[in-house]
């Protein structure tokens, strides 16, 4: 059958478009990786709901998870689109079982965010990890850090993981790499449109404080250290024994799907990233296909959800479910919604900025962790001649691991460009290609063990 | 090195990690398997044969690759525990069995 | 405004190998590639050194590979010592497995064909069934009835060769200049300007090697490059341990460890696109010769466009008008690399193309064919 409405994600987005589709008829097919429905900010919601370390954040996600719950949409958990052909709407999937197709007249890609990497001294160390892959095992695991818990970098999750090992039992040593000043960041404004928000984030910073969380701010040159695993963590003027390292320096969109099936992407020059080309209710450069929430750009989970909204009712929309005053009448409250959830956006923006010894890190840093290509080597073949990350993963297999680039390719991108001395946005993005995700062979050949001729 | 917190979430699965039993929380990760169960890597590169061990858990970075229940270079952080489950490490490339 | 000796319009394979050639020669020699986006035949490029496939109906060819696999060794050797790069030649020989009988048969007709059109150069071949294949190569597949085997042939690193080829050509002192697509150009006889985003090139000798985009540089200096695009898909798996000793025709263990899975034939314009049925049939083929290779893992696949001419052969070419123009075009960039280095490179130099290259001009497109 063809769905009227394909969602690649469950998270926010993803789920607050299916919740508005369904409202309005349309069929909706909800492809998912992971067991249960949440995205990473609700992710196991429903499980942790009763642990008080991540009860309160998670508490607004059981409502909008029991709305997708009941939608009657299509939801396939622990499912992987490997690849899409967005002029057919056809899209392949692969699960444990094998693979299989859907189709459908509409597609949102929900796909969320990703952390930036973090690529200083010593980060492929054993130990060393991303401050939400921390955030993971506590909501999915109840697990915390055991021993010494450096948290470093910059950011509301910063803030958000520190405040919940401190309340989980295991409060982190945070050394804040934040370098622009809260006076370069004010003149972006939003701060009265944003004050709930910004509220929030004072009330974590106080609760952080309360909870006894150290704090080193102003932190520069990070190194990690160690033998077989991290062991210490070495700064510009301090260090400190570390156990376990949990870095962060913003997130980035998730644009593997979107750059590989060749919509148009701009650089936003305030995020430091790409984002793709998209209208005010999510509709991309392709006509069959929408973005909603973080994959369309940073925002946080309440404009995700009010993104997801509009881009559902646009679906309902063009597929005739929903005429042009129902639109406009139900389109209101989500487009009120996501102005206010962006208002903040900006000074977080402009005071979360990343150090350009991040986006560019040292010669001697690993750049690609699969292929284990340092900075160093990409800048050397960047002289050569390799102009982009396309040539650079011809050159030196960096983006040809497992990954497929998603952890290297804004380093690669940003030493290219530096190294040739042009702006990032003059170096365009990976292009990444099917398979998204791994699948064996057998699955695709569609047996394992094929006793049949070859289709001809 | 990890540890859980069966106060506010029970461990009711039992794996084996490089054959030792850990008892887990429903719903957690064979990768969150092996960072509590402390091992000091969960594979080593195919490249350098360097150790590493889980760095996003959300199925971007792929360094949790592991071995599980005898399959080769799972991404660790998207298999959800089972019981009985066999996690072991992924030392380098894999063996192709013919 | 910089005046050169030579100056290679293209950076892939086949621009750079001939680059790299002319710079050996002593020739002052300006490289001209597009930037990280174009066709780029060379980044899809399988690997092969493959010679038993090639130029039934034309034995020609078929010497002109066999010269290019004997060619490699030494180019391999002159890279590794020039840039410390290993392009991880191997020419172990190869087989080309046949499923089913009727493949079978088929491969043995082509060969012994093969055979009696080389004539005195000879060619070593054997077909070899399958007893005697499961001793040469792990698990192969029921399916598998036989294979023919040559000792010419092998396999290398596609991406190896050309990051080589480019460093070893800049650091012999030529010039590699990037985001260089040539925008306009005038021709006169040893007298070719060339202007691009990156400057305006001057030499008295110019060489075409711009894959696809020949066929519309080539009239321009009086020569005719009727290529077109040809789609050809391939898989690429994990990296597993050393378990390949030869390469297959469609399969092949890469230094990395990689297993590569090639690859289809598909006539569907500049589409680069990606095709989940087209992907599955290579899955499927693969299986059938290695039932192992279904439990690895596919990292990564792609689809790139071949250069091909209407005959599928190679065009090598001087322009009558405008002499100092000559024209390089293939399908076979790797294999090919070897005689585009160290046998066409010279002839450049010289001014002139060999005789025994006569047979691949694209005057052979003139000859109306009979109805």
């Amino acid at each position: 059958m063809t769905h009227d409405l394909a969602i690649i994600g469950a998270g926010p987005a993803g789920m607050a478009a299916a919740v508005e589709a369904r409202a309005h008829g349309l069929s909706v097919l909800v492809v998912d990786e992971n067991a249960a429905p949440g995205g990473q900010v609700f992710r196991a919601a429903e499980a942790a709901a009763g642990d008080p370390a991540v009860a309160p954040e998670l508490a607004p996600g059981l409502q909008l998870i029991a709305a997708f719950r009941a939608s009657g949409a299509d939801h396939r958990a622990a499912t992987t689109l490997w690849h899409l052909d967005p002029d057919d709407g056809l899209l392949s999937l692969s699960d444990a079982n094998g693979v299989a197709e859907a189709r459908a007249r509409r597609i949102l890609l929900a796909t969320g965010a990703l952390e930036r990497p973090v690529p200083i001294p010593g980060w492929t160390l054993p130990g060393v990890m991303t401050a939400g892959a921390a955030q993971i095992l506590l909501k999915s695991a109840g697990a915390v850090p055991a021993g010494a818990t450096v948290l470093a970098g910059q950011g509301p999750l910063v803030w958000l993981l520190a405040v919940q090992l401190a309340r989980a039992g295991a409060p982190p040593l945070v050394l804040e790499t934040r370098s622009t000043a809260i006076s370069v960041a004010l003149p972006r404004g939003g701060l009265w449109a944003g004050r709930r928000l910004l509220a929030k984030g004072l009330a974590l910073m106080a609760e952080a404080r309360r909870r006894g969380v150290r704090v080193v701010r102003g932190v520069r040159g990070l190194r990690a250290e160690g033998g077989s695993r991290v062991e210490r963590i070495v700064w510009y003027g301090g260090s400190a024994p570390c156990d376990t390292l949990l870095l962060h320096e913003g997130v980035i969109p998730q644009t593997h799907v979107s750059r590989a099936i060749g919509l148009d992407h701009a650089w936003d020059a305030a995020q430091a990233c790409w984002r793709p080309v998209l209208d005010g209710f999510g509709a991309s450069s392709h006509d069959r296909i929408a973005i909603a929430g973080d994959g369309a750009g940073i925002g946080g989970w309440e404009a995700a959800v009010a993104s997801g909204r509009l881009a559902g009712l646009d679906a309902a929309r063009r597929l005739d479910a929903l005429d042009r005053a129902g639109f406009a009448a139900r389109a209101a409250a989500p487009l009120a919604a996501r102005h206010a959830a962006l208002a903040l956006r900006p000074f977080l923006d402009a005071l979360y900025a990343p150090p350009a010894s991040v986006l560019a890190p040292p010669d001697d840093v690993i750049a690609c962790r699969c292929e284990e290509v340092t900075a160093g080597a990409i800048r050397a073949a960047a002289r050569l001649g390799a102009t982009g990350p396309n040539q650079m993963k011809a050159y030196l297999r960096c983006g040809m691991g497992p990954c497929q680039g998603r952890m290297c390719a804004p380093t690669v991108a940003a030493l290219i460009a530096e190294a040739r001395g042009v702006p990032p946005e003059a170096v365009a993005p990976l292009r990444p290609r099917a398979p998204y995700k791994p699948l064996t062979v057998g699955l695709l050949a569609g047996s394992a063990e094929s006793g049949q001729q070859p289709a001809q | 090195m990890f540890r859980a917190r069966p106060d506010a979430r029970p461990a009711t699965v039992e794996v084996l990690v490089e054959g030792v039993p850990v008892m887990v929380p429903q719903g957690a990760s064979a990768a969150a398997a092996v960072l509590l169960a402390g091992l000091p890597a969960i594979r080593e590169t195919p490249v350098t044969g360097s150790p590493r061990l889980p760095l996003c858990m959300m199925g971007v970075c792929f360094d949790c690759l592991a071995e599980i229940d005898g399959v080769p270079n799972r991404q660790a952080c998207m298999v959800p525990v089972a019981p009985g489950m066999r996690i072991a490490r992924q030392h380098g490339a894999r063996v192709a069995r013919p | 405004m910089t005046a050169h000796d030579a100056i290679v319009v293209g950076g892939g394979l086949v621009g750079a190998a001939i680059a790299h050639g002319l710079r050996g020669q002593g020739l002052d020699t300006v490289l001209l590639d597009e930037g990280d986006i174009a066709h780029r035949a060379s980044r899809g490029n399988f690997g092969l050194v493959w010679v038993q496939s090639k130029g039934l109906g034309a034995p020609w060819y078929q010497r002109w590979t066999r010269g290019s696999a004997g060619e490699w060794p030494g180019l391999a050797a002159d890279l590794a010592t020039r840039t410390g790069i290993d392009t991880a030649l191997h020419q172990p020989g190869g087989v080309h497995l046949c499923l089913g009988e009727a493949e079978f048969d088929d491969r043995a007709a082509r060969m012994a064909r093969m055979q009696a059109e080389a004539g005195n150069h000879g060619y070593d071949y054997r077909m070899i069934r399958a007893p005697e294949l499961r001793d040469m190569l792990p698990g192969l597949g029921p399916s598998v009835v036989g294979a023919s085997w040559t000792p010419y042939d092998g396999h290398a690193s596609p991406l190896a060769l050309l990051q080589a080829l480019h460093r070893a050509f800049t650091e012999a002192g030529g010039a590699y200049i990037p985001n260089a697509k040539v925008a306009a150009a005038t021709a006169a006889p040893n007298d070719f300007r060339v202007e691009t985003a990156a400057g305006t090139f001057a030499a008295p000798r110019i060489v075409l090697a711009a894959g696809l985009g020949n066929a519309d540089l080539a009239p321009l200096f009086g020569l005719n490059t009727p290529v077109r695009p040809q789609r050809g898909q391939i898989l690429v798996t994990e990296r597993a341990q050393s378990i390949l000793p030869m390469p297959t025709t469609t399969i092949r263990q890469t230094g990395e460890g990689t297993i590569m899975l090639g690859d289809s034939m598909e006539e569907v314009g500049f589409d680069t696109r990606q095709s989940p049925p087209v992907m599955a049939q290579i899955a499927q083929r693969a299986a059938l010769c290695f039932p192992w290779v279904a439990a690895l893992n596919i990292i990564r696949a792609w689809s790139a466009l071949r250069v091909m001419a209407p005959d599928g052969l190679p065009i090598y070419d001087q322009s009558e008008r405008f002499p100092g123009a000559f024209t390089a075009n293939c399908h076979s960039g790797v294999t090919l690399a070897g005689a585009h280095a160290r046998l066409l490179a010279p002839m450049i130099a010289a001014g002139a193309l060999d005789p025994v290259l006569a047979p691949f001009s694209a005057r052979r497109f003139d000859v109306p064919r009979a109805a």
